[in-house]
């Protein structure tokens, strides 16, 4: 069962509708005991930073999800919730994230060339940089689907594949049995399925 | 680089498809759900979903129709059609709207656009806008082009935009089902005001139309129609296939 964590942050129908059309077994969940019982993990978000992981720590959902990684139990950040697993943010402030990757959170602003729109939204190609297990149903160049100001940097030794938006744009991270995506699986048609599918398909650690 | 997109746009009352569409192998053409399906199978990049809803019940049967969509149909939907508060940014959103974009709603009360942003962000707020031209000047209409509001078109997509607004559908009155091509010089003029995505709406007739849009008005992020596609008159497969042999970037899928 994956479990999918439901911290009151976006909105989860199409994440929940996916895995129901790929036949595959998933709880959306504020539960801890569930985060412990599940054989994986998905944390979506969508929204400001600070206030995501405000209402991730607040549900008291962070250390059990730090602890059952830490385990060696796969987990996938979609978006935001991508955007949280580095050691910080720059949205706002600086903010703290989850430190389960290395690497921090940047604006797009100043780093993309004048003239190219923020968000940085629309369907953009993955070229994928390393191989991983999340990419085995689909193909180098497949579009995803992309809504973001900010992106992560800093993650050389995770960092699967980019998007090219005037600069290459982090697209998707991976590290022993942590993933995730900026982009979002659930609203890039069959590209996106085949990477949910993947995911839960990837082996933990423990 | 980001891809032209190509938007379906789909008037549901009641919860069925209003307009006539006309469609082979689909059991009930009149199902949004299965209109949606079948679009994105075909390769369409978003979906908008217009509520023309007359009362409370049929609202009610628009967000079923909604959220079993959202739970089918894996592409960004956007919902139009009577959003007047934050209330209504709030049932759609819970119902599986990924964006909401607003008309009338920002015109009687033009500070709907700055809460809905500050709540909901910037990316989920689309601004829709029905322009036509009186005396040689760009207008804003209200009440689905029926009204004038008397307020000049591209100032009042600036100052919305400055609110909040993520993206702008900018709909021609004067070339809306005439089907003989989009309005370039409107699209023009929105695109050289604003840095937020644009999408183009009204006169769409044929795939010639959408090529002629995006190369002449490269500004131009996306493509919406509707009875073009609802009648077959515009295949998305073949205008994606178009678009990619004109250079223009567009997301094709293998499946196709």
């Amino acid at each position: 069962m994956t479990a999918i964590i439901d911290y009151g942050v976006g909105n989860l129908f199409s994440l929940r509708g996916a895995f129901a059309a790929l036949g595959l077994e998933a709880r959306v969940t504020g539960d801890r005991q569930v985060l412990r019982d599940a054989d994986r993990i998905v944390l979506p978000g969508v929204g400001a930073f600070a206030d995501a992981a405000a209402r991730l720590s607040a549900a008291g959902l962070d250390d059990v999800l730090c602890t059952e990684v830490q385990k060696g139990k796969p987990l996938l950040g979609i978006c935001l919730g991508m955007q949280l697993l580095f050691e910080k943010s720059f949205e706002y402030g600086e903010h703290p994230g989850l430190s389960l990757l290395s690497g921090t959170v940047v604006p797009l602003e100043g780093r993309i060339p004048n003239g190219l729109k923020i968000p940085h939204m629309g369907w953009n190609r993955l070229e994928i940089c390393r191989e991983s297990p999340l990419f085995s149903g689909i193909r180098n160049g497949d579009h995803v689907y992309f809504v973001h100001s900010y992106h992560a940097c800093g993650c050389q030794d995770s960092l699967l594949a980019t998007a090219e938006y005037g600069v290459p744009v982090t697209a998707a991270v991976g590290l022993g049995n942590v993933f995730g995506c900026q982009f979002h699986p659930e609203k890039s048609g069959a590209a996106g399925l085949a990477i949910l599918k993947a995911f839960t398909e990837t082996e933990g650690l423990a | 680089m980001l891809t032209k997109r190509i938007i379906p746009c789909l008037d549901v009352r009641a919860g069925r498809v209003v307009k006539g569409v006309h469609f082979q192998g689909l059991s009930d053409v009149a199902s949004p759900v299965e209109l949606a399906d079948l679009y994105s199978r075909n390769g369409a990049d978003e979906l908008v979903f217009y509520d023309i809803t007359a009362s409370y019940e049929e609202r009610r049967l628009f967000t079923d129709v909604l959220r079993a969509t959202a739970e089918k149909v894996f592409i960004p939907l956007t919902v139009g059609g009577g959003i007047n508060s934050l209330d209504d940014f709030d049932r759609v959103l819970k119902s599986g709207a990924d964006k909401v974009s607003v008309n009338s709603g920002a015109l009687r009360d033009p500070s709907l656009i700055r809460r809905a942003a500050r709540r909901y962000g910037d990316q989920c707020v689309v601004l829709s806008a029905d322009i036509k031209r009186v005396d040689g000047v760009f207008r804003v209409f209200a009440r689905g082009g029926r009204e004038n509001t008397g307020r000049e078109a591209i100032s009042w997509i600036k100052s919305a935009v400055a609110d909040g607004a993520g993206e702008v559908v900018v709909n021609s009155i004067d070339t809306d089902g005439v089907r003989g091509g989009f309005d370039l010089e409107m699209l023009e003029a929105v695109c050289s005001a604003v840095r937020v995505p644009v999408i183009a709406s009204g006169g769409a007739g044929s795939i010639q139309d959408f090529i002629t849009l995006f190369q002449k008005v490269p500004g131009v992020d996306a493509g919406l129609a509707a009875s073009v596609f609802h009648f077959g008159t515009v295949r998305i497969g073949d205008l994606k296939r178009e678009m990619q042999k004109n250079g223009i970037p567009a997301r094709i899928r293998e499946e196709l």
